[in-house]
């Protein structure tokens, strides 16, 4: 928004690691010495629901959410979520998309159809779009289940905040035996190039 | 030393350097975290009670005693505990005794989203609404010393986005406060008739006293502007008219009730036009109006679902913006009011919206979310809907898919709801994952009221339409529920004669709120081991003959449990047993589906399960997802699901 406060909405799907993304992002903006909110949203479902974490950071934050049409950047750890949420990015934001398709309920069911070319029909819409396949890069660190680590990784390159705080969230956020595996994760996502 | 604290642990903390020795909840959303914070300070004992009626009552006890206490409930929870807050504020304390309420604005996880700061004033107790995580912990340290001071509980009211965000903490140092003194006192704690007259008027002197001293604390400020308009506000509200409305003055109050008359006049006074922005209910606005006072706020603001800051700019922005478009942030009033921004002449922007026009972006993104999921959408996506069509963003997409929150992959319930749902019963049901028991596809259930209630409305139902009438019905309840507020139901179905059927899904958790433990688990808040309460003890002590325990895994003992069970006069309980799929860790092999049996029948979709879904007309299950409960084997009438590795012959 307004004020040098920068706008970071995660979404997903819950299981995928979005509340524990938002926890690594939100440390890492804490050496930037300002003010840090971040607010959780998440509904009834502990697996398979939607899942939003809102990061805001700056010299000075109210409210611990943001409006439609003012992130900076919208990290969408799944694609149909990232379309979903696009009306909350700036027309000059980031779109960092994981490529990968989560059928919600009424899909499974055949009450909806997934669209298709999603990715294709947001890369037209959005001036700064980067798509990657988290899971396989997740894959390719050790742990499917690191997919998180790597978009954290492709955000944060994108973000003024150093390479040191990051590591130092990471490591506070990320047990032990993870970690590695995590940083692995982390960098393949920094190197990503879109 | 600063530290990003979501709301409910900053207010630990500040429980926690205030000395508080003695705490006690029920799990509840967005309270639940408290009791999970405080229980790890070896200084403080804390506990889960079975619901908050003896939470509240654990908190008495130990204040009369001379502890510090606190009991932390969700806004619903005051209700099961407003029995005994309405006496005690006729008693008064001892040492400090604070009242946590966490209303729900926004239903993100509840039955409905009333207003808790009623209760203060029925009550006749201090009310603190903190506006971030800071002002949390710093109100939860002075509502402490008021409750002394004051002698009255004090209720500290959050709201779920005060409750769940983030924002800096400082952090400082334990201040043990010595136990008081116990005195006995029975004209003050005893509340026989003859007691309880001499102590109302005790709580009129206190009321007056308490609002001579909203007058002059710190916690109602001024912070003058521009003064062509003013706002009066409170909680998570203020946060939102300062990003809104950077330039108008504001009395911030952090004392909601009593609140300071002449503050108010004074600020009312001082502005040209003053407005009320507070979330839910016209609580300060209709106390304001009572004192003749001229102010702006439901005409404008909206009384349902949670604020924001769009939606103050859209309200009381819009307003502002007419006489002085510079007191409004711009990047707001450009999604906010197009019209004007457009224009580029704020009095053409007059576009000042109805209440419910200005719910706008919440209620057509829940719209959007539901695409043709009414259930799902009714029960709690809150404010995970999506969002509708800014000018500064980018557009929505028409018709996208939804996501309704689901049972998990391998949960207990689903096998029970998916056997209720094939034999057709009426069942009542209750709070907690498997209320999800009543979204698509499984839609197995009637009634969901309240915590508890489950019992009752299957008692009622049989009551009123008769014993043939009970054979179709049955109540469903979770362990930590039943323990809650179910023995008392189940203690009503056998003394006055019900044929009706318990099921208690026992998952052995309280899964709904993040796995807190419960009676019938075995161990405290703590983690301490304890005595577990035997659900089939209860049962049969509660005088129920027909218990029958069956593995909810397994479909064919679920139904034939049902039917006999249901068949049967008399009270009778099934015990459906499994844990919580996300207890266990370590899955079981995954499922696979062999092609060759898959007759495309759909069957297995019945269940709702996210593991399976549907390729080129053959069912799939995926792997990472699966987690091997098995339950789609028993219903494939083809065989074509077996565990993954296993061999075809």
């Amino acid at each position: 928004m307004s004020n040098g406060v920068i706008n970071v909405l995660l979404v997903g799907v819950g299981g995928q690691g979005t509340i524990l993304a938002g926890r690594v992002l939100s440390l890492a903006a804490l050496s930037l010495g300002g003010e840090v909110k971040v607010s959780d949203i998440h509904g009834m479902a502990q697996r398979g629901g939607s899942v939003v974490t809102q990061v805001r950071f700056g010299p000075r934050v109210y409210a611990p959410v943001m409006a439609p049409g003012t992130a900076d950047f919208l990290v969408a750890f799944e694609k149909l979520e990232a379309r979903r949420w696009l009306p909350y990015l700036k027309l000059d934001g980031w779109l960092i998309v994981n490529d990968q398709e989560m059928p919600p309920l009424p899909v499974l069911t055949g009450a909806g159809t997934y669209p298709e070319d999603l990715v294709g029909e947001m890369g037209r819409l959005v001036n700064n779009m980067l798509a990657l396949d988290a899971l396989e890069l997740a894959r390719r660190a050790g742990n499917v289940k690191s997919a998180n680590m790597v978009l954290m990784g492709a955000l944060a390159r994108r973000l003024p905040i150093s390479r040191e705080a990051w590591e130092e969230a990471l490591a506070v956020s990320v047990p032990g035996r993870f970690l590695e595996v995590n940083r692995k994760a982390f960098y393949l996502g920094w190197d990503q190039n879109g | 030393m600063r530290e990003l604290l979501i709301g409910n642990h900053a207010l630990a903390r500040g429980a926690w350097e205030a000395g508080v020795r003695v705490a006690a909840a029920y799990p509840g959303t967005p309270s639940t975290e408290i009791i999970e914070a405080l229980a790890r300070y070896p200084e403080v004992y804390a506990e889960w009670a079975p619901n908050e009626k003896v939470a509240l009552e654990v908190a008495i006890g130990a204040a009369i005693g001379g502890a510090r206490s606190l009991a932390a409930m969700k806004h619903v929870g005051v209700n099961v505990a407003a029995d005994p807050l309405m006496t005690l504020a006729y008693t008064g304390v001892n040492a400090g005794l604070v009242l946590v309420s966490a209303d729900d604005p926004g239903l993100f996880s509840s039955q409905n989203e009333q207003d808790n700061r009623f209760y203060a004033r029925l009550a006749q107790i201090p009310c603190l609404e903190p506006a971030d995580s800071q002002e949390v912990k710093d109100m939860t340290m002075l509502a402490f010393s008021l409750s002394e001071e004051f002698d009255t509980p004090v209720m500290l009211r959050l709201t779920t986005r005060i409750a769940h965000s983030y924002s800096l903490v400082e952090l400082g140092q334990r201040r043990e406060v010595p136990l008081k003194d116990y005195v006995k006192q029975p004209a003050k704690y005893v509340m026989l008739p003859a007691f309880g007259k001499v102590r109302h008027r005790v709580v009129e002197e206190r009321r007056l006293k308490l609002a001579a001293y909203a007058e002059t604390t710190p916690l109602n400020r001024v912070e003058w502007a521009d003064r062509r308009a003013g706002v009066i506000t409170a909680g998570i509200s203020y946060q939102y008219v300062k990003e809104a409305l950077p330039g108008v003055s504001i009395l911030k109050l952090g004392l909601t009730y009593p609140f300071p008359e002449k503050l108010i006049r004074d600020f009312v006074r001082a502005v040209e036009t003053c407005y009320v922005v507070e979330e839910l209910e016209p609580f300060l606005e209709d106390q304001i109006r009572a004192l003749g006072l001229p102010v702006t706020g439901k005409e404008l603001v909206p009384r349902v679902d949670e604020l924001s800051s769009l939606i103050v700019a859209r309200t009381v922005g819009a307003r502002v913006a007419a006489v002085a478009p510079e007191l409004v942030c711009p990047d707001l009033a450009a999604v906010a009011l197009p019209a004007m921004t457009a224009a580029g002449n704020p009095a053409a922007g007059s576009t000042v919206l109805a209440p419910g026009e200005a719910e706008g972006v919440r209620e057509q993104g829940t719209a959007t979310a539901a695409a043709g999921e009414e259930v799902a959408a009714a029960s709690g996506q809150g404010g995970a809907a999506a969002p509708a069509a800014t000018l500064t963003g980018f557009p929505a997409a028409a018709d996208l898919p939804g996501r309704p929150p689901l049972m998990c992959p391998g949960c207990p319930h689903r096998g029970v709801f998916y056997v209720l749902k094939k034999l057709g019963l009426v069942v009542a049901g209750d709070i907690g994952c498997y209320t999800l028991g009543a979204t698509p596809p499984l839609q197995a259930m009637d009634t969901c009221i309240c915590m508890g209630a489950s019992l009752g409305v299957a008692m009622g139902l049989e009551k009123a339409r008769g014993p043939e009438f009970a054979r179709r019905v049955v109540a469903v309840i979770g362990d930590s529920t039943f323990l809650h507020s179910g023995m008392t139901g189940l203690l009503d179905m056998v003394y006055n004669g019900s044929n009706g059927t318990l099921i208690i899904l026992d998952n052995g958790t309280t899964a709904m709120t993040g796995h807190q433990d419960h009676p019938g688990t075995g161990y405290t808040a703590a983690q301490r081991p304890a005595p577990k309460a035997d659900l089939k003890q209860i049962a049969r002590a509660l005088g129920v003959q027909r218990v029958q325990v069956v593995d909810s895994y397994d479909l064919e003992a679920v139904e034939k449990a049902i039917r006999e069970e249901t068949a049967a006069a008399g009270p009778s309980v099934i015990i459906a047993r499994r844990p919580c799929a996300l207890l266990n860790k370590e899955k079981e092999a995954v499922y696979i589906v062999d092609k060759g049996n898959c007759l495309g029948c759909r069957y297995c979709l019945e269940l709702g399960c996210p593991a399976l879904s549907f390729k080129e007309q053959q069912a799939v299950i995926d792997p990472v997802q699966c987690n091997g409960c098995g339950l789609c084997t028993q219903i494939c009438p083809g065989e074509a699901i077996r565990k993954a590795g296993e061999e075809d012959e």
